[in-house]
């Protein structure tokens, strides 16, 4: 089975993509938020509920460039996701089979 | 009178209402709108300002965009009140559905309830949204 890098860059608020990036996406993948996903990585907010239930099973990343362009440095982030900068980024991508952009 | 002059009369102020419903960076729509409401302004209209859904996270303080090579324009609605732009209002349920408080915003404003909110757009004579 391939290894699949799953990209989310709208916001959970917005759209719907996390949503069935979550649902859809198999056990032992990776979730990288960017742009405005990266709002789905906040504790605070509404949504860090669907995100939690998954955390067991999948890696969550954060792109954190994009996380202090929105002001959240010191807004806290689900426990478990770690933050990457553009480097980490690229990391990932070399790290899985296949990257889906879910747009 | 000649036709192609102009009647002086009392001079019309209408009720401009922006409603800001998208987050910063991700699309162009924040800041165009930003641009938008600043020349509204400099008419002498009646203008109000609202922030709604992912809208509130356009005045999220401490935004830093050196790592993303965009223009970080959230100090720009500092200048809201030297255009005497004085209306600007936060919806609590949008704050509340984020986590946010008040304290979280670059600049003061009234934080209404949606039964509120709905009243004052009802008041407006023009609602643009983006």
């Amino acid at each position: 089975m391939n290894k699949m890098l799953h990209l989310v860059n709208k916001s959970p608020f917005d759209r719907n993509a996390l949503d069935s990036c979550l649902r859809l996406a198999e056990a032992g993948s990776s979730v990288l938020l960017i742009e405005d996903g990266v709002y789905a990585a906040l504790s605070k907010a509404e949504s860090a509920g669907a995100v939690g239930d998954r955390m067991e099973d999948l890696n969550f990343y954060v792109l954190g460039p994009d996380v202090s362009a929105r002001g959240l440095d010191d807004t806290p982030l689900i426990d478990g996701i770690s933050v990457v900068d553009y480097g980490g980024f690229v990391d990932l991508v070399v790290e899985h089979d296949v990257a889906q952009s879910w747009l | 009178m000649e036709p192609w002059e102009e009647e002086e009369g009392p001079e019309v102020v209408k009720r401009f209402m922006y409603v800001n419903r998208r987050a910063p960076y991700g699309t162009i729509y924040a800041l165009e709108c930003l641009e938008v409401v600043l020349v509204a302004a400099a008419f002498d209209q009646d203008v109000s300002v609202v922030f709604v859904d992912d809208g509130i996270y356009q005045l999220k303080k401490d935004q830093d965009t050196a790592g993303i090579g965009m223009k970080n324009f959230s100090k720009t609605y500092r200048a809201l009140d030297d255009y005497d732009v004085e209306k600007i209002y936060v919806e609590k349920e949008s704050l509340e559905k984020r986590g946010m408080t008040e304290d979280d915003l670059i600049i003061p404003v009234e934080v209404v309830a949606a039964d509120n909110l709905r009243e004052i757009m009802a008041q407006q004579d023009v609602v643009i949204s983006s």
